[in-house]
């Protein structure tokens, strides 16, 4: 690695890159690294106030200086024994009672070359994982689609997205879990509770939870 | 009924404590008082503990009328403090008498005052924090006249001990010390030593989510999309127009934008109390 604690992509890790005295940048290879790497640095309690996946980094907020040195070990130890082509982690299954009847159905159905019926097959087939959140409490961004279904987000964003709204930006799915502005192509909605403070589990698609949208 | 009565709530009026640590990988920002030192001060001349909630009110002030007699504080943006319609001091424990009303005039410097009132300000937490959220709504709603704030039980005592941090001026043109950021590859060569040269200044939109400043368009030369990643407070986000935005306690927790420098922790109470218009500028921090 050079100063900057960059390196060539190896066992999945990219790089580790100071974000200020007190948090470390993760880079590795793909969501499913940023996973597993952040599923791991909790199961080893890492010396970090927070671990947040990203689409390809995890980022460990609050580590103190005297502890800086074993998050860094505990980031090396996972690259030692990461395998390429792992698995997503083995997170339960939340199913998702959607009506698709959003906006954007269309649209997207014929950015696919198929008809709305196919394009819910193909939203229907697909077993999303949560790979982190952001955007919003709860909002989860669920990787599934290949990069051959990505869709642009809209041009111009709508001011106002109802809760449950499903919707596509890139190759990701997600869903609204508040009322909010939004450039996502809607497909349908759902009357899951996306989010809810007082519930044990506050975020219903928290990072690592598998995702079926089944039709309602 | 012990509950204080809020009066008047002009500006935004929020509780805020230490906010919300750990919940940052389910989409939750942090929240809690901007300008933490000050919010710690107030809640130490009162007597109080390191978790109860203060009142942050920004720019305009806020009134109340006490519903159980207790010791007040405030600290942060100078204001003037009035009971009854007598002044009393910022900065010093007050006690202020059931049925009194209390009333924090407009900030006439800064623009975050805190209030923190013996027993602690008592709405019920959610997810361990009496912090309002202002970006994902996670929290206690802003403050709005009408409103019935709950307060802790205190002891009556006047709180005793010596309380550092009283005193002192208010600063003047802050020198925010930053690290370089994490994405520094995808600006111009040099774009950091231009952000520390650059005279630059508080836009009209600074909320609890970021401070927006103006002044020359820092350049990026790497316009991909960056994929989301983790955001910290104080992390200098540069979104397309260029136009650097300092993150603060309620921002989201990924997000997509490079970030060329960060802010140390000691500095975002500074940056809190930055009123539009405002002059700011930025210098390297010495290596640890």
């Amino acid at each position: 690695m050079d100063a900057a604690g960059r390196g060539t992509v190896s066992g999945g890790l990219a790089g580790v890159v100071e974000v200020g005295p007190a948090a470390l940048l993760v880079e590795v290879a793909d969501a499913t690294a940023a996973l597993d790497l952040a599923a791991h640095l909790r199961a080893v309690r890492v010396p970090a106030v927070e671990v947040v996946p990203g689409a390809c980094t995890v980022l460990l907020d609050g580590v103190a200086r005297d502890d800086a040195a074993a998050a860094r070990a505990a980031v090396a130890a996972w690259a030692a024994a990461w395998v390429p082509g792992t698995a997503p982690p083995d997170g339960e299954v939340v199913e998702l009672p959607t009506v698709y009847d959003g906006p954007d159905l269309d649209d997207v159905a014929a950015r696919w070359g198929t008809d709305r019926d196919g394009a819910v097959e193909r939203h229907t087939a697909t077993v999303f994982v949560s790979a982190f959140c952001g955007f919003a409490p709860g909002f989860a961004y669920l990787a599934g689609l290949g990069d051959d279904l990505a869709v642009p987000r809209l041009a111009t964003p709508r001011t106002a997205v109802p809760p449950g709204s499903v919707g596509l930006a890139g190759a990701w799915c997600g869903v609204y879990p508040t009322r909010s502005p939004g450039g996502w192509r809607l497909l349908g909605r759902t009357d899951a509770l996306l989010w809810d403070p007082s519930r044990d589990r506050p975020a219903l698609l928290a990072p690592g939870t598998r995702v079926r949208f089944v039709p309602a | 009924m012990t509950g204080w009565t809020v009066l008047a709530a002009d500006g935004l009026v929020t509780l805020q404590d230490r906010g919300r640590p750990g919940l940052a990988h389910l989409g939750v920002p942090r929240a809690g008082a901007l300008d933490a030192p000050a919010a710690a001060l107030a809640r130490r001349l009162v007597g109080g503990g390191v978790d109860d909630a203060v009142l942050e009110a920004t720019l305009a002030g806020v009134a109340l009328r006490a519903g159980s007699s207790r010791w007040v504080a405030v600290t942060g943006a100078p204001c003037a403090v009035a009971v009854d319609g007598r002044p009393v001091g910022h900065g010093r424990a007050v006690r202020v008498p059931a049925g009194s009303e209390l009333v924090l005039g407009p900030a006439r410097a800064g623009v975050r005052s805190y209030l923190a009132v013996g027993g602690g300000w008592a709405d019920e937490p959610v997810l361990g924090s009496r912090s309002t959220d202002t970006l994902g709504g996670v929290g206690p709603p802003p403050v709005r006249p009408g409103r019935v704030l709950p307060v802790g039980p205190a002891d009556p005592a006047p709180p005793g001990g010596d309380v550092p941090g009283v005193g002192g001026g208010w600063p003047g043109e802050p020198l925010l010390r930053v690290d370089p950021g994490p994405r520094l590859d995808r600006f111009a060569a040099g774009t950091l030593g231009r952000l520390c040269a650059t005279a630059w200044s508080a836009s009209g939109d600074a909320d609890r989510v970021g401070l927006r400043l103006v002044g020359p368009a820092l350049e990026r030369v790497d316009d991909r999309e960056l994929p989301s990643e983790g955001m910290v407070a104080g992390a200098v986000q540069v979104p397309p127009d260029g136009r650097p935005v300092v993150l603060l306690a309620d921002h989201p927790t990924t997000g997509g934008y490079p970030v060329v420098a960060v802010v140390r922790a000691a500095e975002l109470a500074a940056c809190a109390q930055l009123r539009p218009g405002d002059p700011v500028r930025f210098s390297r921090a010495p290596r640890a």
